[in-house]
């Protein structure tokens, strides 16, 4: 059976539009989203794509509600989360965990890594913490002794695996994973996105990953979204999408990538 | 054919004695496009600045030739060394916001090039900026001209910079990971812009880049460098279908296809890695030993 763990019904996004700003009044709004419908179905990997400005991070935000939707519903496991407050919002948000593009700036320079993934965990009142924190390292395949280290001290794609470490460590029931791997080199890549599926299929996981490369997504995702100008443009099953794409816009993009092969079309 | 670049032994470290190139040759003629590919770190960009002379002040050049259009760059004072780069070579660089100035409109960065560097009238390098701006399909060149970088888009921007890097017609141009910015549509766009330009010119390019698949679209031969070695240096159609190297194989295992979705990436192997890092410090031994 499939169990919705989120509903989007109707979403609207506008952000303010700041280049188009008059020196005084108001600031014009930019409409972002528009009209966007899915459901995200428990164990899922669902790939959001699309070219930049598409929309597709300012999605994964609204879904985290890291922003305030404009219009339409977010359903968390049938609650509607769309306009909680903030202090309504905590107690739901070790249930939906992010992992964000950049480490270096996602991760506290100051801090020991211990600290970057028990300080979540101390914040929503679990107990053991020290424990919980060798094991969400464990689960990312980092020593115990990263522990004391620095954000600096480590390379992109263990950093990386830190971020994935914080969000793992407070059991949630979703991850969204915002182009985690667009900054690390293949062989990183490579360890990163096997190291997610693996998580998935034992912790139970649903994750929406957003990228760029419809390389990645196809070896990781099952459901893809394609995103175009904030409007959804294709959704579908991962085979059905790359196998045959239904609108002009997925062709475009598949047509776009340059793969590592010489025998490859690319006019 | 004419060799336009050629690199003999260039071997480069930082201050502190840590080696960031070792002993890298390559050659490249009239025409040809080479990739440069590795990982980050690998030292890829490092030979890019070597070649132009803007290596940060903290590397030291230890031994090597750099030659360029048959006139040794290292032996040049500084600014002989800026008038040759200035008129033989050029770069593309990654990212087109910082490259250009913020507060000057494009016309002006495109032209006091030609004035400057190649001593041009301003009519003329007015009349060769739209030329230029033409030829790297840009619509409504006027209003182009008149506009500060931000009111661009990234794929224009970098259109901007690619007409800016052929307009004193070099003998090469670097262009270091041109495209790594750009969405993957805009990216084709380009890359085949930079291909169309370099042939219609007979420029040499150097193409820097991580990305494979790339290579596979607009290089002829390729160098993979780890570590500031260069592991394999090859045809990319031998590299492609026979790779010699255990880490070139390793690269190529570890990126993604979105047509061959059941492929398992694998990240370069420990023992790959191991391997080349004692082929490295064999050499590196023999270097000390000779010094």
């Amino acid at each position: 059976m499939t169990v919705n763990i989120f509903q989007i019904r109707d979403l609207f996004v506008d952000l303010p539009d700041l280049t188009n700003k008059p020196l005084i009044g108001k600031i014009p709004n930019l409409s972002i989203l528009k009209d966007i419908s899915f459901n995200i179905v428990r164990g899922d990997i669902l790939g959001i794509v699309g070219g930049s400005g598409s929309g597709k991070s300012t999605l994964g935000r609204a879904i985290v509600r890291l922003l305030e939707p404009n219009g339409g519903e977010i359903y968390f496991e049938g609650l509607n989360i769309t306009h909680l407050s903030e202090v309504e919002l905590r107690p739901l948000r070790k249930k939906f965990q992010m992992v964000f593009q950049d480490p270096m700036s996602s991760l506290n320079p100051r801090h020991r890594i211990k600290s970057i993934i028990g300080g979540p965990l101390k914040l929503h009142g679990f107990q053991d913490v020290d424990r919980l924190v060798t094991e969400a390292l464990d689960h990312v395949g980092l020593p115990n002794y990263f522990k004391s280290r620095y954000p600096h001290e480590l390379s992109g794609g263990q950093r990386q695996r830190v971020g994935i470490a914080r969000a793992i460590a407070l059991k949630p029931d979703f991850i969204l994973a915002d182009e985690i791997v667009s900054g690390l080199d293949v062989s990183s890549q490579a360890l990163v996105l096997s190291l997610l599926q693996s998580l998935v299929k034992e912790l139970g996981l649903t994750l929406v990953f957003i990228s760029h490369d419809l390389s990645v997504v196809r070896r990781l995702c099952n459901k893809i979204i394609v995103l175009q100008n904030g409007h959804i443009v294709e959704q579908a099953t991962a085979k059905k999408l790359f196998e045959s794409p239904k609108s002009d816009y997925t062709k475009e993009l598949l047509s776009a990538i340059p793969l590592p092969d010489l025998d490859q079309i690319w006019n | 054919m004419t060799t336009y670049l050629s690199i003999r032994n260039l071997s480069v470290s930082l201050v502190s004695g840590q080696r960031v190139l070792r002993s890298v040759s390559m050659e490249l003629s009239r025409g040809a496009v080479r990739g440069l590919v590795g990982e980050s770190g690998a030292g890829k960009s490092m030979i890019g600045k070597a070649i132009l002379g803007i290596l940060p002040r903290s590397l030291i050049i230890d031994e090597g030739e750099i030659y360029l259009e048959g006139v040794d760059l290292l032996s040049l004072t500084s600014n002989d060394l800026r008038k040759k780069i200035g008129t033989s070579a050029a770069l593309i660089p990654q990212d087109p916001l910082t490259a250009l100035n913020p507060s000057h409109r494009i016309g002006r960065q495109i032209i006091n090039r030609l004035i400057d560097i190649l001593g041009w009238e301003k009519p003329d390098a007015i009349r060769r900026a739209y030329e230029l701006l033409d030829e790297v399909q840009i619509p409504d060149a006027k209003r182009v001209m008149r506009s500060f970088p931000y009111e661009l888009s990234g794929g224009m921007r970098q259109r901007i910079l690619i007409a800016s890097a052929f307009a004193a017609e070099p003998k090469l141009i670097i262009a270091d990971e041109p495209t790594t910015a750009l969405d993957v549509t805009v990216q084709k766009q380009i890359l085949k812009l930079i291909k169309e330009m370099q042939t219609r010119h007979g420029t040499a390019l150097l193409f820097i880049t991580h990305d494979l698949g790339v290579v596979s679209k607009i290089c002829q031969s390729l160098s993979v460098l780890y570590s500031g070695k260069v592991v394999e240096d090859t045809s990319v159609k031998k590299f492609f279908t026979k790779p010699k190297h255990s880490y070139s194989r390793a690269l190529l295992a570890a990126s993604p296809k979105y047509t061959d979705p059941k492929s398992n990436l694998i990240p370069v192997p420990e023992k790959v890695l191991s391997f080349v890092e004692n082929q490295i410090s064999l050499s590196d031994e023999v270097w000390m030993n000779d010094r």
